[in-house]
Formats: C-alpha cells, sequence, structure tokens
C-alpha cells in the first residue's frame, strides 16, 4: 500500500491565550467562573472560557438593546460595508480560523480548510449584498429589523453556524447575542475579533460562552425579540414551549435522519462517492447527514462491496493532518452516545462492519461503521445518531422508498442517486423534507436555503429566504 | 453456436446488439461526482518518504514519448539513452518503464534499448487519426512488432465508435491483437474526441472486452489529453472489469501531464481507486516526455534539500 | 353581529301558510355532514348545533391527512379552478348567508376573497420560489410546498374565516377548522361540499375552541395550527405549547386584525414549507 507520511498542517498559525472572557459592548471581559475547551482529539486542554451568567447574559442583551439603535438606524449600504468587511478578514485570516476549528472541534482540516471556512466568508459576502436591497427581497416596501436577536448554535459546524446566524441577522439591521456551544467556543471567540478588526460598532455582536443553562437564559430572556437556534430536537421542542406566548419570533433547524436512496440506475461510482460523503463527512456530525440508506434490493449486494471497498480507504486520524477524511468525534458525551447507538444496533440484530482502523489511544475516536439489515423497526433507523453511522434499508420500488424515507418524524434533507431524471423529479417532489440532494449530497451554498419540515425545525436560513426571520 | 454457448456462460456479450446493450447498461457516469471526487484525491498531501517513493515509482512508470514528425535516429537514440539511466549523476535513479515512438523508429530504440528490460513501445494502426483501412493498420502493427516492439500502442476508431458500430471497434482490436501476437496491446481511446464520462466508460470496457491489456487516455495530439476525472473513470473502469472476468488490465494517461505533482496525484488516484495491485508500471503507465525531468528535478531536490534546475537534466 | 329570529328564515318566506323545512346544522368531515359522535349539541340562535367532541377532531384529522396528498398534488390550476368555484356557489347563495345575519357587504368580500385566492393558487410558487445561484455546476431551485394538515381556530366572522381558510387550501394544505359562527360555517361548508372541492379538504368543527384545539394543537398528525381565532391570550400560549411537542408551525393570533385590507402572502407563506432541490449539470 502506498502510505502517505504524516502532513500535519502547522498550528502554530494559532495563538491561543489560556483563558477568553465574554465579548459583551465591544469589549472582552474579564473571565469569572470559566471552564475548559479540549481539543477532542487528544483531550489537552485547549484554553479556559468564561462561564456567562444571567447577570453578564442581562448585559449582553442590554448592550446589543443600546447598540440597535444605532445599527438599525445606519443606511444598508453602510451596514452592507461592515459586512463585506468582515467577510474579507475572515477571508485573510481562514487559514488561522480552519486550524482553530479543527483543534476545537475534532473536524479534519481539508474539511474546515476546503469547507466551513469558504462557507463562513462567502455568507458573509452573500448577506452583506442584502443589507441594502432589502425592499426587493419580496418581504414589503420597507421590510424593519426585530431588534435584538438571540442565536444558539451547536458544535459540528461552529463558525459556519454563526455565520448562518449573524450574517442575515446584521444586514437586516438586528443586533445580535450569540452563544457558542459548550464544547467549541473559540471560533466564536475569534470571530468577536473579527469584529473589533472591522471596527463593529460596540454591542452589535456580543458572545456569550457558557453551556446549556446560558443558552436558555439568553433565549428566555424578555429583551430579546428573536430567537434563532440550531441543534437537537428536543432541545428545540423546549425553546419552541419557552417562548409561547412572548411573541418572540423563532426560527429552529433541528435534528434529522435523511434518507439517501440509491435507485437501480444510479451512477454507481459516484453515489458510492455520495453515500460516504453524507455520513461520514465530518464525522456525521451533520443534521443533515444521509443517515439511512435506501438501496434498490436488486443493486444491494454490489453496492454495499463497492461502498465497503471505499470505506477501506477512509483515514481516520489526527484532524490537523491534510490527509484525515474523518477526524475526533467532538465529545467524550457524544462520543457515548454513539456507542449506546451502536450497541443497541447491534442487540437489535442489525449487522454491524467497519474497516479496519488503527484509532488514536487518546481523545475520542469512532470508526466509520455500517449496519446492514436493518428495518425500519431498529432504533438506528429511527434515530438521530449524530455519528459516522449508517443504517442500510432496502426497497423494491419507487414508491416503497418514498414511503420509507418519509416514515420519520424529521424532514430535514435526503438524497436521491438515478440517472432517470422524471424519476427524480418525481420523488423530489413527493420528500418531505427542506433540501432535497438529487446525484449529489451534503452540499451548501449562502444562495440556498436551508431548513426542515416537520421535527426538523422551521424557518429556513440561506438564499432570500433566510432574510425572511429576522424582517418585520 | 459452441462459441455462443461458451461466452454466454463466461458472461461476455457476443454480438454487436449485445455489445450495445451491455456497454450501455453500464451504470452512468456523473460529470461534477466524477470532476469532484478526482479533484478531492487531488488534495492530497504526499511528503517526504511517501514522495520519495513515489517519484522514483513514477519514474518506473514512464514510457518515455517521442512522436514527431521531426523524429529523427539522432533524436530516437538519445532518448532511448535516457530512457535507461534518466539521471546520469545519480546511479539510484531506476530506469523508465518504455520508450515509445512511430513504428519507422522502432528498429533504432531496439538497438538501444536490447537486453535492458526497457520495454519499446510503438503506435500503430494508423496513428493518432486511425482513419486507414484495416490492412494498413494490421501491416504497420506487424512492422512494428517485427522491428521489435514488444508493446503496441493501437488506435480506436472513434469514428465508428461515436457512430455506434461497436462491432467494428470490438473486431479492429481482436484483430490488431492478433497481429501484435507476443505484444502487448495499448488501446488509446482518445478519450477528448468521445465527449462524454459516459463514453470513456464505454470505450474502456468495449477495449477490456476485445482484449486489451492496457486502455489509453490519448495520444497527445487531440486538444484535451489525459486528465484526472478521465483516468479515474477508467481505473474504475478496469477494477470492476477485474472483479467481474478476473483479468487484470493496465491503464495509461497519456499526454498533459507535466509535473511531479500532477503524477503524485495519479499514483493517489490508483491507490485509492484500485489499490496496490495497480500501482506497478505492469499496471500503470504515464505517456509523457517532459514530465521526467520535472520528476528528476523533485527527486534531486528531496536528496539533496535544495531545488533543483533544468540546466541540471539532460534534453532529449 | 345579531343574527336574525328564526321566524324569518328564507325558507319560511314563499308560503305562509307552509310549515318550513329546517336545517340541521352538522359537522362537516371528510365531505360529509355528521353529527357529533358525542351526540352533543348546543343552542345558537335557536338551531341545535351539533357540539364537536375531541374524537371529532381526530376523525377530521384523519379526513385531512387522507385527503392531503391527492389535494397537494392536483394541478394548481386546478386547485384555482376549485376555489373559483366556491366564490360561484357562494355568490349563488348570498341570500342565505345574508339572512344569517352576515352583512352582505361581508357576503361581497368573502367571494372576493375566495376568487382573490383562486388566482394565487398558480402564481405563489414563483412569487415564494427561486432559482439560486448557487457557487457551483448544480441546478438549485427553491419552491414552496403546502406544510400538510392544518388546524385552525377560526375567526368569528364570515369574511375570518374565509380568510384562514382560503391561503391555507389554496396551496394545497388540507384543514380541520374550529369555527365559532356555526350556522355561517356550515353553509359555507354546503358551498364547500357542492364546489368540487374533495372531501376532506376542508373539515369545520362547530363548537367550543377552548375544548377541541388542545386535542389539534397536541395532535401528532397535526402539521400547522393557525389561531387566528383565539381570543384569550392564555388559551393561545397554552396552544402554542402544546402545538410545540411535534414542531407545528404555528400562527399566532394577532389583535384586531381587519379583514377586508389586502391579506398580503402572508397567511399562504406561513403555512408552506420551501424545498430547496439540486442537481449537478453536467454531461
Amino acid at each position: 500500500m502506498f502510505e502517505y507520511a504524516p502532513a500535519p498542517e502547522s498550528r502554530s498559525i494559532v495563538s491561543l491565550a489560556p483563558s477568553y472572557g465574554l465579548f459583551i459592548d465591544g469589549e472582552f471581559g474579564e473571565a469569572k467562573d470559566t471552564f475548559k475547551t479540549i481539543n477532542p482529539a487528544d483531550e489537552e486542554v485547549l484554553a479556559e472560557v468564561a462561564l456567562a451568567s444571567p447577570e453578564d447574559v442581562d448585559r449582553a442583551v442590554a448592550a446589543a438593546r443600546r447598540a440597535f439603535t444605532g445599527w438599525s438606524a445606519l443606511p444598508g449600504s453602510e451596514r452592507a460595508k461592515y459586512l463585506f468587511r468582515i467577510a474579507r478578514i475572515i477571508q485573510e485570516r481562514s487559514r488561522e480560523l480552519a486550524v482553530l476549528e479543527s483543534l476545537d472541534n475534532g473536524k479534519p482540516i481539508k474539511e474546515s480548510r476546503d469547507v466551513d471556512l469558504p462557507l463562513v466568508a462567502a455568507h458573509f459576502f452573500y448577506y452583506a449584498g442584502w443589507a441594502d436591497k432589502l425592499r426587493y427581497a419580496g418581504f414589503g416596501s420597507d421590510p424593519r429589523p426585530l431588534g435584538v436577536a438571540g442565536q444558539v448554535i451547536p458544535w459540528n459546524f461552529p463558525l459556519l453556524m454563526l455565520a448562518w446566524k449573524i450574517a442575515p441577522a446584521l444586514a437586516t439591521g438586528n443586533t445580535v447575542v450569540l452563544k457558542p456551544a459548550e464544547t467549541t467556543p473559540l471560533s466564536a471567540l475569534f470571530f468577536a475579533d473579527v469584529c473589533r478588526q472591522a471596527d463593529l460598532p460596540p454591542g452589535v455582536v456580543n458572545i456569550v460562552t457558557g453551556a446549556g443553562d446560558t443558552g436558555r437564559y439568553l433565549v428566555e430572556h424578555p429583551d430579546v425579540n428573536k430567537v434563532a437556534f440550531t441543534g437537537s430536537t428536543e432541545v428545540g421542542r423546549q425553546i419552541a414551549r419557552s417562548v409561547a406566548g412572548t411573541g418572540k419570533r423563532l426560527t429552529l433547524e433541528l435534528g434529522g435522519k435523511a434518507a439517501n436512496i440509491v435507485f437501480d440506475d444510479a451512477p454507481i461510482d459516484q453515489a458510492v462517492e455520495g453515500i460516504v460523503n453524507g455520513i461520514f463527512f465530518n464525522q456525521g456530525h451533520v443534521c443533515c447527514a444521509g443517515s439511512r440508506l435506501l438501496v434498490q434490493e436488486s443493486i444491494a449486494e454490489e453496492l454495499l462491496s463497492s461502498l465497503r471497498r471505499r470505506m477501506a480507504t477512509l483515514r481516520v486520524g489526527d484532524p490537523l493532518d491534510k490527509n484525515t477524511d474523518v477526524g475526533a468525534i467532538n465529545s467524550r458525551a457524544q462520543l457515548d452516545r454513539i456507542i449506546e447507538l451502536s450497541e443497541i444496533g447491534s442487540t437489535e440484530g442489525a449487522e454491524r462492519w467497519s474497516p479496519p482502523c488503527d484509532l488514536p489511544d487518546r481523545g475520542f475516536w469512532f470508526a466509520p461503521t455500517i449496519f446492514t439489515g436493518v428495518t425500519q423497526a431498529h432504533r438506528i433507523a429511527r434515530e438521530e445518531i449524530f455519528g459516522p453511522v449508517l443504517s442500510v434499508l432496502t426497497f423494491r420500488t419507487p414508491a416503497e422508498a418514498v414511503e420509507k424515507a418519509n416514515n420519520t418524524p424529521y424532514g430535514l434533507s435526503a438524497g436521491i442517486w438515478s440517472e432517470k431524471g422524471s424519476q427524480i423529479l418525481a420523488v423530489a417532489d413527493k420528500l418531505r423534507a427542506g433540501v432535497i440532494w438529487a446525484n449529489t449530497f451534503n452540499k451548501f451554498d449562502p444562495t440556498s436555503p436551508f431548513g426542515g419540515y416537520k421535527e426538523s425545525g422551521y424557518g429556513r436560513e440561506g438564499g432570500r429566504h433566510g432574510l425572511e426571520a429576522y424582517l418585520a | 453456436m459452441t462459441a455462443t454457448a461458451t461466452s454466454r456462460l463466461s458472461g461476455l456479450p457476443d454480438s454487436p446488439a449485445d455489445l450495445r446493450t451491455f456497454l450501455h447498461g453500464l451504470p452512468g457516469v456523473d460529470k461534477v461526482g466524477i470532476e469532484a471526487r478526482a479533484a478531492a484525491l487531488g488534495t492530497r498531501s504526499v511528503k517526504t518518504s511517501s514522495k520519495a517513493q513515489a517519484i522514483d515509482l513514477a519514474i518506473r512508470m514512464v514510457d518515455l514519448t517521442t512522436l514527431e514528425g521531426a523524429d529523427t535516429p539522432g533524436k530516437v537514440r538519445a532518448l532511448s539513452a535516457k530512457a535507461l539511466r534518466p539521471d546520469p549523476a545519480d546511479p539510484t535513479c531506476p530506469a523508465v518503464a518504455a520508450v515509445c515512438v512511430y513504428p519507422a523508429m522502432v528498429p533504432t530504440a531496439a538497438a538501444v534499448l536490447a537486453g535492458s528490460g526497457v520495454h519499446l513501445a510503438s503506435v500503430a494502426t494508423a496513428f493518432p487519426s486511425g482513419q486507414a483501412p484495416l490492412d494498413v493498420k494490421l501491416a504497420d502493427t506487424r512492422d512494428a512488432v517485427a522491428g521489435g516492439a514488444d508493446e503496441i500502442d493501437m488506435v480506436i476508431s472513434r469514428g465508428a465508435f461515436l457512430a455506434g458500430d461497436y462491432g467494428k471497434v470490438f473486431d479492429e482490436i481482436v484483430a490488431v491483437k492478433e497481429a501484435a501476437g507476443p505484444a502487448h496491446l495499448k488501446v488509446i481511446l482518445e478519450t477528448g474526441e468521445l465527449g462524454t464520462y459516459d463514453n470513456v466508460r464505454r470505450a474502456s470496457w468495449l477495449a477490456m472486452l476485445a482484449g486489451a491489456h492496457f486502455i489509453k487516455t490519448s495520444t497527445g495530439k487531440v486538444g484535451v489529453n489525459a486528465t484526472l476525472p478521465v483516468t479515474l473513470v477508467m481505473l474504475e473502469a478496469v477494477r470492476d472489469f477485474r472483479e467481474r472476468y478476473g483479468r487484470q488490465v493496465g491503464v495509461k494517461p497519456a499526454g498533459g501531464i507535466r509535473t511531479t505533482k500532477d503524477a503524485i496525484k495519479y499514483l493517489v488516484m490508483i491507490n485509492e481507486t484500485c489499490g496496490d495491485d495497480w500501482l506497478s508500471p505492469d499496471w500503470f503507465r504515464f505517456g509523457a516526455s517532459s514530465l521526467l525531468n520535472d520528476l528528476l528535478m523533485q527527486r534531486t531536490k528531496l536528496t539533496t534539500g535544495h531545488y533543483a534546475g533544468p540546466d541540471y537534466f539532460t534534453l532529449d | 353581529m345579531p343574527k336574525s329570529p328564526k321566524t324569518s328564515a328564507p325558507t319560511a318566506v314563499a308560503d305562509r301558510s307552509r310549515l318550513a323545512v329546517r336545517k340541521t346544522y352538522k359537522l362537516y368531515v371528510g365531505g360529509k355532514f355528521p353529527r357529533s359522535e358525542s351526540g352533543r349539541t348546543y343552542l345558537v340562535d335557536g338551531d341545535n348545533v351539533a357540539l364537536a367532541s375531541r374524537k371529532d377532531a381526530r376523525d377530521a384529522v384523519l379526513a385531512a391527512r387522507a385527503a392531503q396528498p391527492k389535494w397537494a398534488g392536483a394541478t394548481a390550476y386546478n386547485r384555482g379552478q376549485v376555489l373559483y368555484r366556491i366564490a360561484e356557489m357562494i355568490e349563488a347563495r348570498r341570500a342565505e348567508f345574508v339572512a344569517l345575519g352576515v352583512a352582505a357587504a361581508e357576503v361581497d368580500a368573502a367571494i372576493d376573497r375566495w376568487v382573490w385566492y383562486a388566482g394565487w393558487s398558480d402564481k405563489i410558487a414563483q412569487v415564494a420560489g427561486n432559482a439560486n445561484p448557487v457557487a457551483g455546476p448544480f441546478f438549485n431551485i427553491s419552491a414552496p410546498e403546502p406544510t400538510g394538515v392544518v388546524g385552525v381556530v377560526a375567526p368569528g366572522s364570515l369574511l375570518g374565516l374565509v380568510s384562514v381558510i382560503a391561503p391555507a387550501v389554496v396551496t394545497g394544505n388540507t384543514v380541520v377548522v374550529v369555527a365559532s359562527n356555526p350556522q355561517a360555517a356550515i353553509t359555507l361548508a354546503e358551498v364547500l361540499a357542492t364546489s368540487d372541492v374533495p372531501g376532506g379538504v376542508v373539515n369545520i368543527l362547530t363548537g367550543k375552541g377552548a375544548e377541541i384545539a388542545p386535542w389539534l394543537a397536541s395532535h401528532d398528525d397535526v402539521n400547522a395550527l393557525d389561531l387566528s381565532g383565539v381570543d384569550d391570550p392564555g388559551l393561545a400560549t397554552d396552544l402554542e405549547r402544546a402545538a410545540a411537542g411535534t414542531l407545528k408551525r404555528v400562527l399566532r393570533p394577532v389583535s384586531g386584525v381587519d379583514y377586508s385590507g389586502d391579506p398580503g402572502t402572508g397567511p399562504m407563506t406561513a403555512l408552506l414549507e420551501i424545498k430547496t432541490v439540486w442537481h449537478p449539470k453536467g454531461f
């Protein structure tokens, strides 16, 4: 075998402070109560980060409220220039931010470098351009901002989710208090520094780090006008309940259990790539992951043998190695959940397979895994695992594929692989999901709206549609 | 009838109609997907010791080629000498796989290469267009073999292929293979003229079904020559063909591969598509000329630790 | 608004000597007019009106769900024709609504509203959808689709009722409506039943919002909840909270809505899902 020598990206480009305070009203405060954020690839502590108290959140919301007056009164063209500036600074610092993201999150550098960071910059560029064109967006002749947005984001794409939240909020004239995930707070704090570099007025963006309680306090804060959350369906439900009766606007981007449907006339090699990309991209820590493979029974064996062969070439390991395909699981807790659900899969009689791969001794790791012989009744076919675990089911006819694909409370995304145009269009019509990838998977673009049906949440992020959630 | 029964048993298509059904029954190739996969493999970072191994392997895979109207015995002798000892200053530098010349130059090259282990390939069959009667193509082939070529690089009739006359293409390959006798047969698909990746896959299977030892991308004489995605389609084809029929077929991208960086991308692609079995000059070749000097410069850089310059390598 | 006393019902006008045949106001579920399974009625302006129960709500959701795929799958042109037919049928029964005490101008406005929405059927996707210029070789389009089954607590007026039903169904949703003006609502149901509206597309339950709506809000097979007719803020909050169980889309009540104004596209888009489809381009 042609072995590739280690090709580590240098981490010296990232200069980490021992501790980080909250970013409120344009200033980094002192960190009083703190928690540690670790590198999931080796469990080393990267930095200590402030644990925001309710009073801290109050201060952040107050700062955002004060800033709202001036920010919302700025001509759109001026807001646009701040966002363009931010986009440019992100581009210039993208290698640094990519390495930071891989350190804190565990994702492979090739993904943070080639996917996350380019999309982050593109998102700011896209919404920058909207700031002075809102009256053309189809939401009325004089659309107005809502006020202060409380935003809570997950750990799987920390900076990208921040961009999805902050870029449209600022473009539309809202101000923001954002809470990054507990296990991945660093890139949001670096983004705060980007805001300072861009001379963004104080209070327009505030970053409060913390755990679930901090997020809860933020979304329940009476002076927040708009809540945007990306994360689990369970927390989304709690937020929807807490927002009830308050009149706060709410958008939720939640879990998924996407079907990736492969028909017998699919371009097989690209379908295999799509399956791999669908479930092993970002360690499967993707709400729209293609975690249920629905393959037409007539080609199931052939497809699975190709899939296993392809999986054997996946390189699992050091996230900073440029050749790593699958990095570290983000946290001990997430690893435990993946292990638990996988064991349930075995117990319930599904057949488990992973390619041989050496996992590092330290850190949180899980080998790419597929379960065959899975039926709709298996828990691994119904519950979101949020890890590199694929459940394989078969179907006989297009109608059965659609029925099985839709047989879930989720409805975020789905994949279709077929060379027959009429079949693709008919199936795409019938799938109850917000994003349909036909003959591709896990593609994202700032112009393309993203969001779910059913329990995968409501509202759309990205594109023209993404403006609506921030406009009155 | 017996032949029919036998080929039915082995699963080989045995009539033009069968051939068409078979080739059009192959899974499609999605352009965006195959190009994205090739590009992704192109981002592999091959450094230090693995880079050194890769460079030596790439040198050993070069079909050092000259296919010009201006080729002379002097030019071919010099090229052949270089094939034997690409870096005269470094005896650890391996020889290339083969020298590739026009049939008229075969005896000249054979005189230099005889007994060296470096193969002698000749393009034949009215290269590069293939637009000649079959008997001319066969005579071309026999002459090259008689002159000492142990590898024949034939071109398919793209006209017949694009006209849907797969039987004619198939029969020509069979005939040329017979004419080539003991020489190995590389079948040039001229992918730049086939128009689609689906056609590249079909032409690959057609050539393999007809008995090709190697499938080769290009003549180097048209606008688009070897590309990573086209080669990836062909690598998938040889991989799948062996899985189905048990026979291994080699792949040769030709034309446009000029840098070490490019060559390593191809090696990565083999590694992660077909695996070890194809990482050998017996199963993979680069049809190239200027590539060799870049490989030598990069090789020198790795051994000396500083960047090399073109004046220190022979221009043959 | 004041309702006319029974004695002046139009059926009695023709022949004073003849005893009028009164209408029985039942529910409208799955295209049929059943009584409440509970057997209950309540008295409204002298009529015994069916008092829907939670089981009626359950049956109505089943009917709405069964009808939804086909209704959504009908062509937009066809749905537009059906909605226009509704307008035609109300026009024909104009006097009946007036006799129920609905102001003539309001009946006219309700008719015109159906016409307005009929025209939207094959336009809303063009207004709410987009071709998206993604940075890559992909066809990418976002188009709206109906969210599915919508539970509606309707406002009391006829125009309000039409203004919540029409935007939901024009795009392919089906509805279970809790109506608080039973005679007008069931008369509207009679219109729907004779207007080529497939059974189950609109289901109307007469009764108490506070009793029925919680069952719709918590029902796992309801996709969205329109609370336009909920006057009690406490109830609205409870329903919104219950709807969070399956993350239903919720249209909150807005106080003081003037249904005679331009509704805009909001009432439609709130009950639409945006589906974005990607496909590579290449040969």
